[in-house]
């Protein structure tokens, strides 16, 4: 009994980095009809520039968070402008291998600067060490309340920013259609590359998040494309194009994979994200096709 | 005569709205049906039901006598139906022979064994879909354009194409939608000809916003509203009655002469 | 040879004109003369080509190229004709590799000439098997959906042989144990490896130019162009993708066996996620859907990392850092600019060139 609280501990924490990482995800969906499979690369990047920050120049754990958000603010926003607006209307493959290539180009610059043969640690926000119930040590510290506590604030505040802003009216109105909100006198391209910043900064970080954990490190690639695969998986799970959904996934995702990991095998964590991501798939396939086979005839 | 094609009481919901509400109608042989009815009508929808894209929440509908259910849009065209699609539905980088020839389909022989080896026999076949596309290609007179893309032809061409793609399947039946959008006059006239000539052998079912050709060519029309049938008969009657002058008030008759 | 190979989406218009017809006679009526003969040509320069380098040393790069145009070809088909994209066309590779090991272990006894084709044969056929069973899933998703799926199955598919029920069968992550083949008297290993991949090599791309120029190949590329038009002229939209699915899974398969065969091990660290994205660096690189551009960018792919050494030294960049992740960083690169830039590949551009300088012949 203890045990599995302990999971569904371990579970929620990570459920909610994978919320976060789905939340990146949908925000970008609605924005463009894109899967950012970027992500997890712009995400890595922006962690190792603040672990350098924080590990090699001793910079302050929060200067350090800060910065790998706006430089996450900056790459995502170029890269909406650069890459991704060529491809935004065509065909879904190209916008596809664009976002794939961009991940794979700055897992080799990741590696050009930092070097790849090294794992390095990251440095927590707050302690590992579990809270005590009674001389029980529970798998949830500090470090691990400071996660879910900041993930719930930014879902939290872009809530706010959607539903309460005449900004985030205006950011649904374009991913609702484009065009009508264009002639209605949004500035649409400017929305477009806010949402991939914004989703690049969420992103930016999950990243320290994550790397802050008991088992994260900082490598260019590993650990990153799988949190990438974790996101579309919990993205997925809520439907794609649901914010909500894409917390609610997370956390599912999160504890399933907590629970899998425990009772069945820990060796193939991918493989539970596949298995629930191909069922989710093929249950309802209808509510999460693309827009191309709602074509009506 | 027995029919070739019912449909009887065909409902259709989505979600809320009701796009057939009781529709009947039928076709018999060398008959040119035409349906129309202002936008939404759910003219498309009718269509879709017949080609297994919608199924009907209620009602049947009958292929030669026997009841289709569940079919599948692909089994269409071994039962004798093909259809155009409305806008143009071409495949974009298949030449016009290439797009013909899928068209074809039902009429190949050879399949995967002779294709991964390369058996004379696929060779053969495929001389035979060529020659079968090339046919109907000169038959509407575009067999010159065969080797272009389907892109760089212009728009009455194309649909053209698209028409010759249905045809080469031999359908006992034709399922027009709106063959005649974005042609000038002078093509509306070649079609007309064309359907005349065509419902020697073959069934059409036309659905249509342009008037003339429908009163044209067509022997007995449907007219839907808000997806019931609210007229149905010999274009005379059709024309004269109130309730289509009603349900088009304002809307189609003023351009209906294209 | 490209040329004959290259069946590019588009450009598979055979001669309709009677002046093509007579400039080739009989050959541009049967496409098995055709291909075989340009298949025992390809053969034979490789064979010369193979048989004449003096030390193995200069000629160990053709192995890994021939190998990678099994797999690049079949991810071709896949993403150029049947529109359906791939992320991780590296598990179909693993499972070529294992099926290989695998069938080996248990079921073989010699190490002739025989048993090695069946053994090639068995992982293409181990590898369309899963193929078709991922294609059917593969079949009910689109674009990103498809996309995301087959990331997964690339970055998980990996780790099954470290499952603690499955690795006594499959080695954990050090992988099965593969024996080499024999080479006939008179060639050195090195050598004979290169044959086998090579002749595996236009083996399969014989089989997918004439999928491609067949009835088969324009079902594919109808399907991927329009789902519903294809419907309606008689075709099944799963069936054709399934299918698809399997023809491409096939080649990664015997590229997998043939990389197995050469490394004397199928293990899970040959299966990286970087190689999945090279092999889709290669199609996009070569022109997607052509088998001709297949080849090309399997040429790039298996050259980059040995040619990074030299391209940092000359940029006097001596890191090894940089020169580790130079291919990596030129997957990337060519994924994007080709997409942005040149869509069409190498083969695209070599087409446009031809057009430009020879107006007047068919597209
Ligand atoms: N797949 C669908 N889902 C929801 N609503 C649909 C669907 N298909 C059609 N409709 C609705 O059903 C109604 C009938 O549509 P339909 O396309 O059949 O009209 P139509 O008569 O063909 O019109 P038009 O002349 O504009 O082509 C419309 O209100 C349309 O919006
Ligand atoms: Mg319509």
């Amino acid at each position: 009994m203890f045990r599995f609280l302990n999971l569904t501990l371990n579970g929620l924490t990570n459920g909610m980095i994978y919320a976060a990482v789905a939340l990146a995800l949908v925000m970008i969906w609605r924005a463009t009809r894109i899967v950012n499979f970027a992500q997890g690369g712009m995400l890595m990047f922006t962690t190792f520039i603040a672990w350098d920050l924080a590990q090699v120049h001793h910079a302050n754990y929060w200067v350090a968070l800060v910065v790998a958000v706006v430089a996450g603010i900056l790459i995502g926003g170029v890269a909406e402008r650069v890459l991704v607006r060529p491809v935004e209307n065509g065909p879904p493959l190209n916008a596809v291998i664009v976002t794939l290539g961009l991940l794979i180009f700055l897992q080799a610059l990741a590696g050009m600067i930092w070097g790849n043969s090294q794992a390095h640690s990251y440095p927590p926000a707050f302690r590992f060490i579990g809270y005590k119930v009674g001389d029980r040590t529970l798998r949830f510290s500090p470090n691990d309340l400071f996660i879910v506590l900041s993930v719930l604030v930014v879902v939290i505040a872009l809530y706010v920013l959607f539903q309460r802003t005449s900004l985030g009216l205006q950011m649904r109105a374009t991913a609702f259609n484009p065009e009508v909100a264009g002639l209605l006198g949004v500035r649409v391209g400017r929305l477009l590359t806010l949402g991939w910043a914004l989703a690049a900064g969420l992103g930016a970080l999950v990243g320290v998040l994550v790397a802050g954990t008991s088992s994260g490190y900082v490598t260019p690639v590993g650990p990153f494309d799988a949190l990438l695969i974790y996101g579309f998986t919990a993205a997925v799970i809520g439907g794609l194009d649901s914010p909500g959904g894409a917390v609610v996934g997370g956390v599912v995702l999160g504890l399933i994979l907590s629970y899998a990991d425990s009772y069945i095998s820990n060796f193939i964590q991918t493989m539970y994200a596949l298995v629930v991501l191909i069922a989710v798939l093929m249950i309802r396939p209808k509510g999460i096709f693309s827009r191309t086979s709602e074509r009506r005839v | 005569m027995s029919a070739l094609l019912e449909v009887q009481d065909v409902t259709v919901r989505f979600g809320g709205l009701t796009a057939l509400d009781n529709v009947s109608a039928d076709i018999t042989d060398g008959e040119v049906v035409g349906i129309i009815g202002p936008n939404g009508a759910g003219k498309t929808t009718l269509f879709n039901v017949i080609c297994g894209f919608n199924r009907p929440d209620t009602g049947t509908l009958r292929w030669q006598g026997n009841a289709l259910q569940r079919h599948q849009p692909r089994q269409l065209a071994g039962l004798g139906i093909a259809r155009t699609l409305q806008g143009l539905g071409l495949f974009p980088h298949l030449s016009v022979l290439e797009n013909v020839m899928v068209g074809a389909t039902k009429h190949a022989r050879a399949w995967i064994g002779s294709a991964l080896l390369a058996l004379p026999r696929g060779d053969r076949d495929e001389q035979q879909l060529r020659k079968r596309a090339l046919e109907v290609l000169s038959e509407l007179d575009v067999a010159d354009i065969a080797d272009r893309l389907p892109g760089q032809l212009p728009y009455g061409v194309q649909k053209r194409v698209a028409l010759a793609r249905a045809l080469v399947a031999d359908p006992k039946l034709l399922l027009l939608d709106e063959p005649a959008s974005g042609l000038s006059n002078d093509e509306m006239r070649e079609l007309a000809d064309l359907l005349r000539v065509l419902k020697k052998d073959v069934s059409v079912l036309l659905v249509e916003h342009h008037m003339d050709l429908v009163m044209d060519v067509c022997d007995r029309i449907v007219v839907l509203d808000f997806g019931r049938v609210i007229a149905a008969g010999t274009p005379a009657e059709v024309r004269d009655d109130p309730r289509v002058l009603e349900a088009y008030l304002g809307e189609e008759v003023t351009d209906a002469d294209g | 040879m490209a040329d004959e190979l290259e069946s590019p989406a588009g450009a598979l218009i055979a001669p309709t004109s009677a002046s093509s017809t007579d400039r080739f006679g009989v050959l541009s009526r049967s496409t098995l003369l055709r291909h075989t003969l340009a298949a025992l040509v390809g053969f034979g320069v490789l064979w010369l080509l193979i048989t004449s380098f003096s030390d193995y040393r200069n000629s160990s790069w053709i192995a890994p190229i021939a190998f990678t145009v099994c797999a690049a070809a079949g991810l071709t088909v896949l993403v150029g004709l049947s529109g359906q994209i791939s992320l991780g066309h590296g598990a179909f590779m693993l499972v070529g590799a294992y099926t290989l090991a695998l069938v080996q272990e248990h079921w073989t006894t010699s190490h002739g000439n025989l048993a090695m084709i069946g053994l090639l044969a068995a992982a293409a056929a181990g590898a369309a098997l899963f193929g078709a069973l991922v294609g059917v899933a593969a079949a009910r998703l689109r674009g990103p959906y498809l996309a995301g799926a087959t990331l997964a199955l690339a970055l998980g598919l990996p780790t099954l042989p470290s499952y603690e029920k499955l690795s006594g069968k499959l080695g954990g992550n050090a992988g099965l144990f593969v024996s080499s083949p024999n080479p006939p008297n008179g060639m050195d290993l090195y050598r004979w490896q290169s044959v086998i991949c090579c002749a595996s090599a236009v083996v399969v791309l014989w089989v997918l130019a004439n999928v491609s120029r067949s009835r088969v190949g324009r079902s594919f590329r109808a399907v991927r162009d329009d789902e519903i038009a294809a419907s309606l002229c008689g075709l099944s939209v799963p069936r054709v993708q399934v299918l698809a699915f399997v023809l491409s899974a096939a080649g990664a398969g015997v590229a997998g066996g043939l990389l197995a065969m050469i490394d004397l091990t199928a293990g899970p660290q040959a299966f990286p996620l970087s190689l999945s994205f090279g092999l889709l660096a290669a199609v996009v690189f070569g022109g997607l859907g052509s088998l001709a551009g297949a080849i090309y960018g399997s040429i790039l792919i298996t050259l980059l990392p040995l040619w990074s050494q030299d391209i940092t030294d000359a940029l006097s960049v001596h890191s090894h850092k940089v020169s580790s992740n130079m291919p990596l960083m030129v997957y990337g690169i060519v994924l994007t600019v080709a997409m942005l830039a040149v869509p069409n590949g190498i083969q695209g551009l070599l087409r446009s060139l031809r057009l430009t300088l020879a107006p007047g012949r068919r597209r």
